[in-house]
């Protein structure tokens, strides 16, 4: 069918039928997109009930941790939840590669390309994978500590963690790029799968991409504070490292 | 105040100088090298950029080479980088710019000459590759009154019809900047086209087997230069997210 690219005979073997992978590749790389960004919207908000109280934050961990269900805690239950985030991580990450520019050439023109047609959407890309990429890591850290270490977390532990276990900068830089790449990623999923289109397309775009921008502040601002407040409590607590939360009496157990 | 001094304080308020730096090269004039002229000349009311480039032709290099053919907006021809933007030198103002203009030809496509790109060719191997015609077995007997359509159904194929192959989306694109095997939202458009219509046997199975893959609709990355430079405003974000629902539905469905 193809007859001007088959030039070369691996591409013969190759064109003989379009595969269904890539289209197997575009819809994966979505739903997982998209779960871990349902998972990050509500973990930033678990993790800033620590504005509201010790307590709340204490009572936040039991409740992951399966208290109320079972009357006892299984911080094996964190564990499993990192591992699956985990795993839906990388294969998400896997099917995202093929964006990646694949060598300074093409990196260099989308750059050169991006810098003088001057055009949000497309720079919003390059955040993208740069954010992206900045999670390899910086997530891959924080995921194996959760799963190895799941009882370590509550008012105390975390502050110590973030504090004294040097984690804040990660932690700093992490916030940012997740939840860059978290919403470009979710407006991009809606232009990308043509959800709340509406009757005037563009319009719509326009009403999405200033959510977008809502939510960047939004959870930025409430990530930021909840960091800033495990600082403070790391900062007061760093003399008794390792010492665990008790509930205020009359605090929620 | 009589029609003179209006005429004259016109003139006056639209007298402004601008500079078009104008990147130059051609590729036949053996040890050319690419530079950058500029050249100087005085607003006119209306002004355009194919006037404005024809006034340099005319009065400061005979040699510059530039596209044009309808001044409308119609024939495709014009398409240039205008200011790092793709877009078509007929249809914009010089008075909608600062008066200091950089204009380039359309990155991709073969060059002629300074403004000057075959798009065409690159259009007809597009065409080609993506089979961009009627696909029926039905013999055609001229007699014969055509089928009907709806009056919806025709409006909507003809909206997408009114591309007029100026290669903007491509230039826009930056998938197709970085992966030239791309089919840009030219192609993915003309898909859409003949799958809306009735006329066209092909299934969505035959569909896939032309964009169903990382050089076809898979391969867009929804940056959306083309739906924002597209001078013909082509719905192509929502054309191409269409086409993407459709070949997924394809592909999960496939055993192979
Ligand atoms: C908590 C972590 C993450 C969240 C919430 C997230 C979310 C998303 C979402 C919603 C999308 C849009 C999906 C789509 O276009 O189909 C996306 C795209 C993308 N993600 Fe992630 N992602 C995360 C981690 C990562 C990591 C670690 C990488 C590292 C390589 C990565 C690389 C990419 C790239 C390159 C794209 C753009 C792909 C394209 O343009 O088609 N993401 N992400
Ligand atoms: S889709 Fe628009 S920008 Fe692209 S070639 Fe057609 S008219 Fe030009
Ligand atoms: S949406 Fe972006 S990647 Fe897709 S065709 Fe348009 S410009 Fe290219
Ligand atoms: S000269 Fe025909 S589109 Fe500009």
């Amino acid at each position: 069918m193809k007859h001007d690219r088959l030039h070369k005979s691996v591409d013969a073997y190759l064109k003989l039928h379009n595969s269904s992978t890539p289209a197997r590749l575009d819809f994966v790389q979505s739903v997982t997109g998209f779960i871990l960004a349902l998972f990050i919207m509500g973990h930033i908000l678990f993790e800033a009930t620590i504005l509201i109280s010790k307590d709340a934050m204490y009572a936040m961990t039991r409740f992951f941790e399966g208290y109320y269900f079972f009357g006892e805690t299984y911080p094996g239950i964190i564990s499993f939840l990192a591992a699956a985030i985990f795993i839906i991580l990388i294969v998400h990450t896997l099917a995202a590669l093929r964006k990646f520019p694949s060598n300074y050439r093409q990196y260099s023109i989308f750059r050169k390309h991006s810098a003088e047609f001057r055009h949000n959407d497309t720079t919003l890309w390059l955040w993208q994978v740069i954010t992206g990429f900045m999670m390899f890591f910086l997530a891959s850290v924080h995921l194996y500590m959760m799963m190895t270490n799941p009882g370590d977390i509550g008012p105390f532990a975390s502050a110590d963690r973030i504090v004294s276990g040097w984690m804040w900068p990660l932690y700093l830089v992490l916030l940012i790029s997740v939840v860059l790449h978290t919403f470009i990623g979710l407006y991009r999923l809606a232009l990308k799968w043509g959800w709340f289109e509406g009757k005037k397309p563009k319009e719509s775009r326009k009403v999405m991409k200033k959510i977008m921008i809502a939510a960047i502040v939004f959870y930025i601002g409430i990530g930021l504070a909840a960091l800033g407040a495990y600082i403070v409590i790391g900062i007061e607590h760093s003399d008794k490292v390792g010492a665990r939360y008790h509930p205020t009496e009359g605090g929620q157990q | 105040m009589n029609a003179l001094t209006k005429g004259l304080m016109m003139k006056d308020k639209a007298a402004r100088k601008i500079k078009i730096n104008i990147l130059r090269f051609d590729p036949n004039i053996p040890n050319d090298r690419p530079r950058i002229d500029m050249f100087e000349l005085e607003e006119a009311p209306g002004m355009t950029l194919f006037i404005a480039l024809n006034d340099i032709r005319e009065h400061h290099d005979a040699s510059l080479k530039f596209d044009f053919v309808c001044r409308a907006g119609i024939c495709g021809s014009c398409s240039m980088l205008i200011n790092g933007r793709p877009g078509l030198a007929c249809r914009t103002l010089t008075s909608t710019m600062e008066p200091e203009i950089m204009l380039a030809p359309l990155p991709l496509f073969e060059l002629i000459g300074d403004l000057s790109v075959y798009t065409g060719n690159w259009m007809r191997g597009l065409n080609e590759r993506l089979e961009t015609w009627i696909h029926t077995q039905e013999e055609v007997d001229v007699e014969r009154l055509e089928e009907r359509m709806e009056p919806e159904l025709a409006e909507e194929i003809y909206e997408l019809d009114r591309c007029i192959e100026c290669g903007c989306c491509v230039a826009g694109c930056g998938t197709i900047q970085m992966r030239e095997e791309f089919v840009g939202a030219v192609g993915l458009n003309k898909i859409a086209r003949y799958r809306l219509d009735p006329r066209d046997k092909r299934d969505d199975d035959d569909y896939y087997e032309l964009v169903g893959d990382e050089d076809g609709v898979f391969g867009c990355m929804t940056l959306l230069g083309c739906e924002d430079v597209c001078p013909k405003e082509l719905p192509l974000q929502s054309k191409i997210a269409y086409l993407r629902r459709k070949m997924v539905e394809v592909g999960l469905n496939k055993k192979d």
